[in-house]
């Protein structure tokens, strides 16, 4: 319940006047700076999968095989950098060229296991392994199931 | 109405309060900063070998009421109160530290304005003859303030430039009623002479990467209540000194009181611009209990002992959200609380 009598405050401001100076007054993201760090980094991650698959197939293996594997030795790297603390390091400043990649995906599963162990095996990471994984993995799964009943209804 | 009070917000003491001793532990990033060599201790790492970041911060609270206390020579029975909090949940660090020292205790939870809020209390408890010497303690750790608040420590996001870096660190003062007759260490001791107490102050900033823009218009209205209530000017202080609005919230007190033609010149500073250098890369500025604490405790009150400062007004501000209203929606009240300190 508000109070109607009560004293307003000292200060003359409104809230829409204070939206536009909190606008005013608030750095903007260093957007230029942030694409090419996420161009650079990003690509270099995917440049460097591209070169994975074509050795693996190089080695014999077929093209779903090679890109399995090359994404399971991307995931292997993100989840080993979380760990020695480096990858929130890249994503700092690289955005969304670090987290896009699976890389980013597996620091996202491995930040949570390492931070909630001291609450204990089952409390803390079992229960908070996909604090930030979660949302990721239903609406994804949400939304392979509504593409894959399109696919389904169409090509019947 | 008392004579102890003054205008609508303002208590004004009797026989001000000592500060008698304080004490400022912190980490590795602050002990590098600008103001590293103000710091009393400053840890290797910000685990300091504790099983936990929580265990770490509590110690850190720990070791700075040890610290206060061991400097004035007062023995541990003789206090009456220890009076603080922190930033986490159910005030663990405050608790747990003071499982070990074993004062009464009155846990207080201010967010970021913990340290003014206290030493307000503090103030009015001795003036009051309810104590003879209080503790004021309070802390905040980087680590455990992200993994409560925002990310596991090691996910890889990139901060907003509006962001604040929450401090490790923890400060103490010990507050004595005046002429007890304990030895002035380092100069003279600085004495809590009023304090106004602020009120929630809630302009609609949702935005909890921009803190300083959420605590901005409380701490602009305590400024303008502590000076209508004391009928001062900002010139009759040496130093108007905030907690933690960090670069975006300093600026936006300034534009707030230019509407009310207050003009606020040099001589008003943010604890949250002082404690990083630019090459730390902290983006707005520092936060947390313990930026305000440290500041105050460390250089300001070294300052006020050896009279480079005589009267300062320090205002302590508080976003007091939660996770849980952010995310249901709720814009974040905010709060400032004013002590005049004077030698």
């Amino acid at each position: 319940m508000e109070n109607k009598d009560w004293r307003s405050p000292a200060i003359g401001v409104t809230p829409q006047e204070y939206a536009d100076l909190v606008t005013k007054e608030t750095p903007k993201p260093t957007l230029v700076k942030n694409l090419i760090w996420a161009f650079v980094v990003g690509g270099l991650i995917c440049a460097c999968a591209q070169i994975m698959i074509n050795a693996l197939k190089g080695l014999g293996l077929t093209a779903k095989e090679a890109s399995n594997t090359a994404t399971a030795i991307v995931i292997f790297f993100g989840a080993l950098l979380t760990g020695f603390g480096v990858y929130d390091e890249l994503v700092k400043r690289a955005g969304a060229g670090g987290i896009v990649p699976v890389s980013g995906f597996a620091n996202s599963i491995v930040a949570p296991a390492l931070e909630f162990k001291r609450e204990g095996f089952v409390t803390g990471v079992g229960a908070r392994i996909f604090t930030v994984a979660g949302p990721v993995l239903v609406f994804g799964i949400i939304t392979s199931i509504g593409a894959g009943l399109c696919y389904f209804l169409l090509h019947r | 109405m008392s004579h102890k009070r003054m205008g609508n917000q303002t208590v004004v003491m009797e026989d001000p309060p000592e500060i008698i001793t304080s004490y400022t532990v912190v980490g590795p990033m602050e002990g590098q900063g600008p103001l590293g060599g103000t710091f009393d201790r400053v840890w290797k790492d910000s685990l300091n070998q504790e099983q936990s970041w929580e265990k770490a911060e509590s110690k850190m609270m720990e070791d700075a009421l040890q610290g206060a206390l061991t400097l004035s020579g007062i023995q541990q029975d003789q206090i009456d109160f220890q009076i603080g909090g922190d930033l986490l949940n159910q005030l663990i660090s405050t608790h747990f530290a003071a499982r070990s020292l074993g004062f009464p205790l009155i846990g207080l939870y201010g967010a970021c304005s913990t340290m003014a809020l206290s030493t307000a209390l503090a103030g009015m408890l001795i003036d009051g003859h309810f104590a003879r010497y209080v503790m004021v303690g309070v802390s905040s750790h980087h680590d455990t303030a992200e993994r409560q608040y925002r990310m596991p420590t090691e996910h890889g996001n990139q901060r907003m430039m509006s962001a604040q870096w929450t401090v490790t660190g923890a400060a103490s003062l010990l507050l004595g009623r005046s002429a007890t007759g304990i030895a002035k260490i380092n100069g003279a001791h600085p004495k809590v002479t009023a304090a106004t107490i602020g009120r929630v102050v809630d302009l609609g900033v949702k935005d909890t990467n921009n803190m300083g823009a959420a605590m901005a218009p409380a701490v602009a209205d305590t400024i303008l209540n502590h000076l209508q209530d004391m009928k001062r000017q900002p010139s009759d202080y040496d130093l108007i000194l905030s907690g933690d609005l960090g670069e975006v919230g300093w600026n936006l007190v300034k534009d707030i009181l230019r509407q009310s033609k207050v003009k606020l010149g040099d001589e008003f500073a943010d604890c949250g611009r002082m404690i990083y250098g630019a090459d730390q890369d902290v983006h707005a500025g520092a936060s947390g209990c313990g930026c305000s604490g440290v500041v105050f405790a460390g250089d300001i009150l070294q300052k006020m002992r050896l009279g480079k400062l005589r009267r300062v007004l320090f205002v302590g501000s508080g976003a007091l959200h939660s996770p849980i209203s952010c995310f249901q929606g709720e814009s974040i009240p905010g709060i400032g609380h004013a002590v005049v300190i004077e030698t």
